[in-house]
């Protein structure tokens, strides 16, 4: 735990990554983001957590702006989300994003999906893009199925695939928006598998995902989530063991009990 | 019984409607889908401009469109499209209404194809950095596209049969000559079975080919 802290103050001391002030947002009469505050420092792993129609989507997508909002700001590495147009573009590929149904391109090989980004966004020639996502897809275990098309791999190879996607923009951050949720459960193991590496490898990253082993074992820190506010956030241990708040006792009673 | 159609040019007939059509088709398939762009895109302008084209071009009779090319932009106004003889300059301006008709129902082919793409394909492709432009063209429309093949061949199918509205502006292709020889002879029957067979010659084939170019293609999901 000591080492968990010392290693917080060094990283901001290097500067805050995510940095979310009183951002709100509202889906008609919905207001699903209340007032949230939140920062992400350099290398930290942040899992959210909390029943369903809290809003931790919704929370994810604002971050590379896929959902915009309607107060409050949002800066990353310092700078302001910018509003559209190419400093919007260029700011969503430092941003990898991962999704609950994997969206590989499905009309592009698993090595084409890799490389596409690279080569038109970060403007790579192709060769050293197919180089890289090689090196990639090997790294998450998929080499061997680099011609193949999405249909044909499994959800579990396809999310590794999706992974190799994001990390092949050279993002500061990643977003896990539940991962593992669409998979059949002997397949969330070799996506968490890789997920954990990542974090090891000091990846800044923000995973919504209620697999608690995940979280106690990857996680600097969990944030609980209901409707649409940060109601509690602690270390896994702290969490898990001794959660404060009433929702999250609640909460986590219901997802041990199954 | 057929010696009478020696008389006849009934290839060269035939031929100038394969180049209506032709010429016709990849006009429409490229302004169609700069429409279905336009009616999908975040430009509001655009937008409007592309949903207005689509409803009133698709209500106004095809013969319409046509004789308005030739009668408003040809004679009253003096569009030529760059001909200079009376023969060409109708080619062109048929091919022009063709294609003006004919985009409007490619662009709502294609956007029931776009529609069968799910969001998340944008939203990936977004995600990685990908502006509207390249989302649209790289991700998008190739799936769409290949989603479309059926409803575009039927379009196409169309398109061809609908060549014979050129007649109306005297471009000489087949529903031209079957005027001309039904005036000529009294064979009735017969030169509209020929004619008939030539565009069932014309259309089967397409519908059959792009049949089994849908399937091919179509995205595994
Ligand atoms: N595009 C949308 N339009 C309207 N309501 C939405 C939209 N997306 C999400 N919501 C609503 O916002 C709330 C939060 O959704 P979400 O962020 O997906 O929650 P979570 O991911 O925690 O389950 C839910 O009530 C959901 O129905
Ligand atoms: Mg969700």
């Amino acid at each position: 735990m000591t080492e968990v802290s010392v290693a917080k103050e060094d990283v901001a001391a290097t500067g805050d990554l995510v940095v979310l002030k009183s951002v709100n947002k509202h889906f008609g009469a919905l207001h699903v983001l209340q007032d949230i505050d939140l920062t992400i420092a350099r290398g930290e792993v942040v899992v959210v957590i909390g029943p369903s129609g809290s809003g931790k989507s919704t929370l994810c997508r604002t971050i590379n702006r896929l959902e915009t909002i309607d107060s409050g700001s949002i800066t990353i590495d310092g700078k302001p989300l910018p509003e559209e147009g190419k400093a919007l573009a260029r700011l969503r590929a430092d941003v990898g994003m991962v999704f609950q149904s994997f969206n590989l391109f499905a009309h592009k090989t698993v090595l084409e999906n890799v490389t596409l980004g690279q080569v038109k966004v970060r403007k790579k020639d192709k060769k050293e893009a197919e180089e890289r996502a090689r090196a990639l897809l090997d790294r998450v275990g998929v080499a061997a199925q680099a011609e193949k098309y999405p249909a044909q791999l499994s959800g579990g190879q396809q999310q590794r695939v999706a992974i190799a996607r994001a990390l092949a923009m050279e993002p500061k951050v990643m977003l896990f928006d539940e991962p593992t949720s669409a998979l059949d459960p002997e397949m969330i193991n070799e996506v968490l598998e890789v997920m954990q590496q990542l974090a090891r490898d000091g990846m800044t990253m923000i995973v919504v995902t209620h697999e608690m082993g995940f979280a106690r074992s990857a996680a600097n820190r969990v944030v609980f989530m209901a409707d649409g506010r940060i109601v509690e956030q602690a270390t896994p241990d702290q969490f898990f063991s001794n959660p404060r708040s009433d929702r999250a006792k609640d909460f986590l009673s219901k997802i041990l009990h199954h | 019984m057929f010696d009478f159609l020696e008389d006849y040019d009934l290839l060269g007939a035939f031929w100038t409607t394969v180049q209506l059509a032709v010429l016709s088709a990849v006009g429409s398939l490229i302004w169609g889908t700069l429409l279905a762009a336009m009616r999908v895109g975040p430009v509001p302008l655009m937008r409007g401009f592309g949903t207005a084209y689509v409803n009133i071009v698709r209500n106004i009779p095809l013969t319409v469109i046509i004789l308005f090319t030739s009668l408003g932009l040809n004679q009253t106004l003096g569009v030529s499209l760059g001909a200079d003889d009376f023969e060409s300059i109708n080619f062109r301006l048929a091919v022009l209404g063709l294609i003006l008709y004919t985009s409007a129902f490619v662009c709502e082919a294609l956007r029931s194809g776009i529609n069968t793409v799910p969001v998340g394909q944008a939203e990936a492709a977004r995600a990685l950095g990908l502006n509207f432009n390249q989302v649209l063209g790289l991700v998008v429309l190739p799936q769409a596209f290949r989603s479309s093949v059926g409803p575009l061949a039927n379009v196409l199918i169309a398109l061809i049969k609908n060549t014979t509205v050129a007649a109306a502006i005297g471009v000489a292709e087949a529903a031209l000559l079957m005027k001309e020889m039904i005036e000529n002879e009294a064979q009735l029957l017969l030169i509209s079975a020929v004619i008939a067979f030539g565009f069932v010659v014309l259309t089967l084939p397409t519908g059959l080919f792009l049949g089994w170019v849908g399937k091919k293609v179509a995205v595994k999901r």
